[in-house]
């Protein structure tokens, strides 16, 4: 049943994430985009992340996504969107890790079982969003804040970068 | 977990790979940032694959952490795209060569 599930979640992921290369229009791809985010939350769920998976739904499809369609229509994309002429650049970047990535999966073969789980961690695994928090805030609480002085530049950032061309037509 | 790891590393090589494709040969701006989305998702799936299969939290803290930075950079990225195109109106990738050697 979770090969099922995995099949599943992992063949759309893939299509998806091809969509969003492939497609032309910038709206089709995010839209392509906002797939795939629903089904990696899907895959999230099948590996006992349901707190990361209401995060990856809120967030990424939530938020990003929609800032994403946003500036697509305020920007009005209509000129053509061909594709870069250094696909041969890609192509040696691209050839030579997917190559790599298959020797590296088929040199070690089977990976081995994980380990049984113990009580505690049984205890952890069933309150998913507990254990997160006692680890973010125990013994990841200084990259907490670090995170949340990045979110703090950005938003001035973005407000900074966004508004300054208004501020000097203004003055103009 | 039924499902073995390496399936996972696979399906996140798949969709990083495609994001690198999509950096390199995309000249839509907007194209280009939403490729980079599928690079962090290739690199949050594996961070939560390995965080069952090892039983440590740590992977989905550092999740939550990716998440927090793809945030920050797509209101920074788009904002320099709108600052962009009120420049030059335009968000294709090849007229902004002006840092180029």
């Amino acid at each position: 049943m979770a090969e099922l599930f995995f099949g599943y979640f992992a063949g759309v992921i893939a299509l998806t994430a091809v969509l969003v290369v492939a497609l032309r229009n910038p709206v089709y791809s995010a839209l392509a985009l906002l797939v795939l985010f629903f089904h990696v939350a899907g895959l999230y769920v099948t590996l006992h992340a349901e707190f990361l998976a209401a995060v990856q739904l809120i967030v990424y499809a939530g938020a990003i996504l929609v800032l994403y369609l946003f500036v697509v229509m305020l920007l009005n994309l209509k000129q053509d969107d061909r594709y870069h002429h250094q696909w041969r650049i890609a192509a040696f970047v691209c050839v030579p890790l997917l190559l790599e990535f298959l020797v590296l999966l088929a040199g070690n073969g089977v990976a081995p079982q994980s380990s049984p789980l113990t009580a505690e961690q049984t205890a952890a695994a069933s309150d998913n969003t507990m254990a997160i928090g006692t680890t973010l805030f125990t013994t990841y609480l200084f990259p907490f804040e670090v995170a949340s002085l990045i979110l703090l530049v950005a938003m001035i950032g973005a407000i900074i970068l966004a508004k300054r061309d208004i501020g000097e037509g203004g003055q103009t | 977990m039924t499902v073995p790891i390496s399936y996972y590393l696979i399906l996140s090589a798949i969709v990083f790979l495609t994001g690198v494709v999509g950096v390199l040969i995309r000249r839509n701006i907007i194209a280009i940032l939403l490729s980079i989305e599928l690079m962090l998702n290739a690199t949050n799936i594996n961070f939560v694959a390995f965080s069952e299969y090892l039983q440590d939290m740590g992977g989905q803290v550092f999740v939550f952490f990716a998440l927090t930075v793809a945030a920050a950079e797509v209101a920074v990225g788009l904002a320099i795209i709108i600052a962009l195109h009120r420049a030059k109106d335009s968000i294709n990738i090849e007229e902004f060569n002006l840092l180029k050697w």
